[in-house]
């Protein structure tokens, strides 16, 4: 789903880097924040963005009872859904099959990628014309096929000016958020043929469109993504607000699909209160423009629709998160990205900071498992665990407190039985020992005493560089009396 | 912007009766680093024929530690604190993080261990914020004896999404006769401490905190008022540092604790710091 007209409010100076996955390392991550927050354009257009999306979100829900009961409804049917993981996808395969849609399996990203190359070989296709897809950009598709020589081409318009840029999505659902229409219209001046700078906006998405149209008359297969599938009657719902999901599930010959494994609901009366909850809390729409229903290719007689339809259930770290209880309340995501709009986090380093495939809230707690702790290790901790994330999850999803777990995991002692891929990366002696000598003070009123006793009565000796604390403030100074010597003595 | 009467995660909680006596919980950054503001909330709630006990064994509530990643280690101090409220009082805490930790993660932090979790469920469901105590419990009412004054709130994100009570400090500011709250632009927005990650992420959390000082000051409010000291330092200590990079004698942005501003516009005597 991308949201229209959603390019024109940001700027961003970021650069731009056709071959990302970007994160490689802690480090890393941290110069990219630096340099992101450091940047007034990016900070500004962010901040007015995320205001616009917030401000669109709260006018669809005036009723708080109403919201309330949707989230809770929502939240049950995702744990529902969840709890009944295997069976539903096992009922989905089978549905799926008899309505003529083959099934892929697919472990990880590299399987993934030669499931749907060996796809489009088998059609000796050349252009694979793409809907909006996250986890194709999770399985980084695009270069993949690039290097076997297949071009994939982005056709939702905020994913086409990204892919035009040689860059990655700053949001899951508004990917080029972080352009101004300026850069977009230097962009299209740049890249496309025959097109001459102009910053009007109906006529840069008109270009756009146009180019577009031909590509899906000529691509031998269309990709797209799933919002959700539906077990008992094998269906793929695809949200959308540009109508080029639907030119690219029933214009080329072939039509690939691709999903995480957690997106199934059992009913299709479960999708109905979920599609209501996303739209809402993504752009603040209360329908999108499309919504598509795939149940299978062209039947005999039919005048449209794909020859084949294929369906990719892609793992790639979710049975991890499954696996655990707690951590299994991340795959209640529906991608509506409403944690990032409301994040202060986010609003203030943008998208593209981060690294990840998804950015923000959903982005912490998701790409660890996606990519191993190894890498991922401080990302949980970029958080203040404000709670604005979870407050506004359509699913509930409690993110605070999966943060928490994360920075647990990320820094305990490595041990044999990890639930998690790098458990322990961020594990530092010296954190350890701090840590273990706080709770000695801190647990034994005796030490506790004494210590706030030292720390208050040679204060003077307190360092005036404190970290990062005196990096914008002034320093903390214990009081000369601490409150226990104030109560002691007021009688 | 999220509605403003939005009522956190939780189902809203009823209170008891005015009790005989509370325990008064101050919590490791009050104790050592804003002590009068402690003093002052239990001047308050002495002045309403409250007897106040402090339980002289408390350090922490363990939220550093857990927030921090460090479950074990927040378990033992927590531990450790369970003990200190042997009477059936309310246990009254002068900071909506710390009430939010005791009242909805020590359950948490104990899930493995059932009699360390029973007495810890215990603790929490007679723990509350000192705002929301003040307000449903005392029904804190008193003649405002200041001078007309505008001020400007900031309330804690644990008190807004974990313990429900923003709305309690709006309320409590309005009964002072004299006081004029003035909004701020992005008031629900966190002001960027997050405890470790002040130290951790500095670019960020300056960021932050730059842009709620910026708010605070463009309502023209004299001061600020929270009833929350992790995010009083935060704040106060950034506008400290902005006026002294500028040169300036007099504080642009003053703050003070809720408990200790109620205290001092109804005729009452806060504690001084030295």
């Amino acid at each position: 789903m991308s949201a229209p007209h959603a390019t024109s409010a940001a700027a961003s100076s970021s650069k731009g880097d056709a071959r990302p996955i970007a994160f490689v390392s802690a480090q890393a991550l941290r110069e990219r924040m630096h340099d992101a927050v450091n940047d007034p354009h990016l900070r500004k257009s962010f901040r007015g963005a995320m205001d616009f999306l917030m401000a669109k979100r709260a006018a669809q829900f005036p009723d708080e009872a109403e919201l309330d009961s949707l989230r809770t409804l929502s939240e049950g049917i995702r744990q529902y859904s969840l709890s009944r993981l295997p069976d539903l996808l096992e009922q989905l395969e089978a549905n799926l099959t008899r309505n003529g849609v083959q099934v892929h399996w697919a472990a990880d990203a590299d399987e993934a990628n030669a499931i749907m190359l060996g796809i489009a070989r088998r059609h000796a296709a050349k252009t694979i014309v793409k809907g909006k897809s996250m986890v194709s950009e999770e399985i980084e598709f695009n270069h993949a096929m690039h290097d076997a020589g297949v071009d994939a081409l982005e056709s939702d318009m905020g994913e086409y000016i990204v892919q035009l840029a040689g860059e990655k999505p700053s949001h899951i659902i508004m990917p080029a958020i972080h352009k101004t229409k300026e850069q977009i219209a230097t962009l299209f001046a740049e890249k496309v043929p025959g097109v001459s700078y102009t910053d009007n906006v109906d006529t840069l998405i008109q270009i756009g469109r146009q180019v577009l149209r031909e590509k899906f008359e000529q691509a031998d297969i269309g990709l797209s993504g799933v919002n959700f599938a539906v077990a008992e009657t094998g269906t793929l719902c695809l949200v959308e607000n540009e109508g080029n999901g639907r030119m690219c599930t029933t214009v080329p010959r072939v039509h690939m699909a691709i999903t995480g494994i957690e997106k199934v609901v059992e009913k299709l009366e479960h999708v109905a209160p979920l599609y209501s909850i996303l739209t809402r809390s993504a752009t603040g729409q209360a329908i999108s423009t499309y919504f598509n229903m795939i149940s299978g290719p062209r039947k005999p007689g039919e005048k449209d629709g794909p020859e084949e339809v294929h369906l990719i259930l892609l793992d790639n770290g979710r049975s991890q998160a499954y696996a655990d209880e707690q951590l299994r309340k991340t795959l209640q995501c529906i991608r509506c990205g409403a944690c990032m709009n409301h994040c202060p986090v986010y609003t203030r380093i943008g998208g593209l900071a981060y690294g990840t495939t998804y950015p923000g809230p959903i982005g912490k707690i998701v790409s660890p498992h996606m990519m191993g702790l190894e890498q991922t290790h401080l990302l949980p901790t970029v958080s203040t665990l404000c709670g604005a994330c979870g407050e506004v999850c359509p699913v509930r999803i409690p993110i605070p407190e999966l943060l928490v777990r994360l920075r647990g995991e990320a820094q305990s002692k490595p041990h044999d039985n990890p639930v998690m891929v790098g458990q322990g990366a961020g594990y530092s002696p010296l954190a350890s020992f701090v840590w273990r000598t706080w709770a000695r003070i801190y647990a034994r009123p005796g030490n506790y005493r004494i210590f706030s006793w030292l720390a208050s009565r040679f204060r003077a000796l307190t360092p005036s560089r404190q970290s990062g604390w005196t990096a914008a403030r002034t320093p903390l100074t214990p009081a000369p009396r601490r409150l226990r010597d104030m109560v002691r003595d007021r009688q | 912007m999220s509605s403003p009467s939005h009522a956190g995660e939780h189902a809203p909680r009823t209170y008891p009766p005015r009790p005989a006596a509370v325990y008064f919980y101050a919590t490791c950054l009050v104790d050592l680093f804003v002590p009068e503001a402690g003093m002052d909330a239990i001047t308050l709630l002495e002045r309403e024929g409250i007897r106040v006990i402090f339980p002289e064994s408390q350090s922490c509530c363990g939220q550093p530690a857990y927030s921090s990643g460090f479950p074990e280690e927040a378990r033992k101090v927590a531990a450790s604190q369970l003990d200190l409220f042997p009477g059936d009082y309310p246990i009254i805490v002068p900071s909506g993080s710390c009430a939010g930790m005791i009242r909805w993660h020590w359950e948490k932090i104990f899930a493995d261990d059932p009699a360390l979790h029973a007495r810890a469920a215990a603790v929490a469901a007679r723990t509350y914020e000192l705002a929301e105590f003040l307000l449903h419990v005392v029904g804190f009412q008193r003649r405002d004896e200041g001078e007309p004054v505008t001020v400007t709130l900031h309330t804690s994100c644990s008190a807004r999404r974990e313990m429900g009570t923003h709305l309690v400090g709006r309320e409590l500011l309005a009964r002072l006769g004299n006081v004029t709250l003035a909004h701020h632009g992005h008031e629900s927005e966190c002001c960027g401490f997050g405890g470790s990650f002040s130290m951790k992420h500095p670019d960020i959390s300056t960021a932050m905190v730059s842009d709620k000082v910026a708010a605070l000051k463009a309502t023209g409010a004299r001061e600020v008022v929270t009833a929350d000291c992790g995010c009083l330092l935060n704040i106060t200590k950034r506008a400290e540092k902005e006026d002294l990079d500028a040169g300036r004698s007099k504080p642009s942005l003053p703050g003070e604790h809720l408990a200790t501003f109620l205290l001092r516009r109804t005729g009452g005597q806060p504690a001084r710091r030295s």
